[in-house]
């Protein structure tokens, strides 16, 4: 008590580092309590990126993090020069790419449409139903598409026999690894990405609507000149956003679809870091295969952030 | 001209409504189909052709499944972790979000500039898979919570929250002589119940659906959560073979076993569901507030 009193009064301080001092002293238990938290970030997050320095050398687990050999570049030069990475490299831009153009706009027309809803209940209870796929993990996705879509008994493969057609052996080939891989991803999270442009398209100053209307715009030109443009910074936002994630396509999800039969086109950075490190040991060699994806993250939502910069945008940080 | 634009405008608003409507019905079909499939018997399943109502009930797959204590050891596996790890998450969470919430804390800027980096950069998979290893937490079920006690996400999301608390109530608090833990659980968290909420429900969706901690660190088939076992039991039946640990000498699950373990595994998201969808849309706006 008599403490927290003669801090309130306010002297000047001979010195402000020993004003800071008590300062500190003074949020003893404050620091205590965001110590756990703190140690959690050093040990689970800061810690591995120092790990990162096993890409340089050749890590022996005995060894540990000081005592394995230095040996440079050699596994960045390593991962250059085999053709696998290519194509691995090329596998995960192809996804991403995918991602892009078949994926981003979807939530995008999703919002417009639910916005042109006038019936409340009818609204809510879409939002209900396609918000649910988000909460369910890539397990469960991945295997009710695995049931439905299999060459013995699954229902679209029975469907295309009834129907006439061949059956079509969706999991196990390479051919259809790519659209599965999309549908899912739209299945999954295309309803609950509205969320945002819901809320932002919510904040739109009804006048404008009115003073279109009174100006004779059709529905479909107010969205084009209304909603979207004032929707344009949150669209600008998450595109940045979704290009910082060029290469975190989800490890799970494509590994969950991985199999013999579809690895020339399904085996990402990721899912190789994965093989490559855990199951082989080849502990430096995959680190740094992510390092250099992790890096390549970074540097493009900084570059990304600087173009929306540019562009007169707000940008992420 | 008015008239026109009317019929117009009511032809767009239908094939609008219409077109929703169809994409709910394909959002949600998938499951309608896998749960009535799990109540029927697989001959009916294979011969049928049926998409949402057999002709004939079963509850054998279920029988089966709870006639094995596997499907019951993973669900408590799974259990165990969402509850304790949701608990010990929040607390961590909390007590981490307070003390950045307090503008009074020197050093907060820089905290809060390492925890953001986290979101942006990240030692990868190897390294920290590494980490864990040398804590010697492979095997053990606190290799599935301690790897992801925080989400940053989550953390900037409360502290925000916390912040828009209105200083007075902790500063007359601290007048009364109450501790910054008293401050904590005596004011700050009752007056945060919905962020609490929320966040716990992320936490607790998270915790449940945890596949790759545990693919990373448990080697121990006894002790896998219910989504590698499910995963197991359909990649089993699917004859895939990504995955060495697979026991070849069990013939493969039925269909609808599959779907009634697909069933299961769901259950309990969907129980938690309504409330998720109660506080949900708050938490994802809460998070778009930069940090």
């Amino acid at each position: 008590m008599r403490e927290a009193a003669i801090e309130n009064i306010k002297v000047p301080a001979k010195r402000p580092s020993s004003e800071r001092k008590r300062r500190i002293w003074r949020n003893k238990w404050l620091y205590a309590m965001i110590a756990p938290g703190v140690l959690y970030f050093i040990i689970f997050k800061y810690i591995p990126m120092f790990g990162l320095v096993i890409a340089f050398q050749d890590f022996k687990p005995f060894f540990g993090f000081t005592g394995s050999e230095w040996v440079g570049f050699k596994h960045f030069v390593r991962l250059f020069t085999e053709p696998d990475f290519l194509n691995i490299l090329s596998n995960t831009l192809i996804l991403f790419a995918m991602n892009l153009i078949f994926y981003f706009p979807v939530p995008i027309i999703l919002a417009l449409m639910l916005n042109e809803v006038r019936i409340n209940f009818f609204k809510r209870l879409f939002q209900s139903l396609v918000y649910l796929p988000h909460f369910l993990s890539w397990v469960i996705i991945v295997s009710i598409s695995f049931v439905m879509l299999t060459m013995d008994g699954g229902i679209i493969n029975e469907l295309l026999v009834f129907f006439g057609f061949e059956k079509v052996n969706f999991l196990l080939s390479n051919e259809w690894f790519r659209p599965v891989y999309i549908i899912q991803v739209i299945w999954r999270e295309a309803g609950w990405g509205t969320i945002i442009y819901l809320a932002a398209i919510a904040s739109i100053d009804p006048q404008l609507y009115e003073a279109a209307r009174m100006d004779g715009a059709s529905r479909l030109r107010q969205v084009w000149h209304i909603t979207l443009p004032a929707i344009r910074s949150v669209i600008i936002v998450l595109l940045i956003l979704k290009i910082g994630d060029v290469l975190e396509l989800g490890f799970e999800h494509v590994y969950l679809l991985l199999n013999a039969m579809n690895r020339d086109v399904a085996e990402i950075i990721d899912t190789y870091v994965y093989t490559a490190g855990v199951r082989q040991g080849q502990f430096s060699y995959s680190t740094a295969i992510g390092f250099f994806k992790s890096l390549v993250g970074l540097i493009l939502v900084m570059f990304a952030n600087y173009l929306a910069k540019k562009m007169g945008e707000e940008g992420v940080y | 001209m008015i008239e026109d634009r009317t019929i117009n405008g009511r032809i767009f608003a239908l094939v609008n409504y219409l077109l929703l409507t169809i994409i709910a019905i394909i959002t949600v079909l998938p499951f309608l189909h896998v749960v009535a499939g799990s109540f029927t018997t697989s001959a009916e399943l294979a011969v049928k052709r049926f998409i949402l109502i057999p002709t004939e009930w079963s509850l054998d797959a279920y029988r089966f499944i709870f006639s094995t204590n596997t499907i019951f050891r993973a669900m408590g596996v799974s259990v165990g972790v969402t509850l304790i790890g949701t608990i010990f998450s929040m607390l961590i969470t909390s007590l981490m979000a307070y003390g950045l919430a307090r503008r009074d804390l020197d050093g907060r800027k820089y905290i809060m500039f390492l925890v953001v980096f986290t979101m942006l950069f990240s030692g990868g998979l190897i390294p920290s898979f590494l980490v864990v290893k040398e804590l010697g937490l492979i095997d053990k079920y606190a290799a599935l919570i301690l790897p992801s006690t925080i989400s940053a996400f989550n953390l900037i999301i409360l502290k925000n929250f916390f912040q828009n608390i209105p200083e007075g109530l902790e500063e007359s608090a601290k007048i009364d002589g109450s501790s910054d833990f008293g401050i904590l659980f005596r004011i700050v968290l009752p007056l945060s119940m919905p962020a609490i909420a929320t966040l716990s429900l992320f936490y607790a969706v998270t915790y449940w659906n945890t596949y790759l901690s545990a693919i990373l660190y448990l080697n121990d088939s006894a002790k896998w959560p219910i989504q590698v076992l499910l995963r197991q039991i359909v990649v089993l039946a699917s004859g895939l073979d990504t995955s060495p640990d697979l026991d070849a000498s069990v013939p493969p699950p039925e269909q609808t076993l599959k779907m009634a373990v697909i069933v299961v595994a769901t259950l309990p998201i969907l129980c938690v569901y309504p409330f998720l969808q109660k506080h949900f849309a708050k938490g994802a706006m809460l998070g778009s507030i930069k940090g």
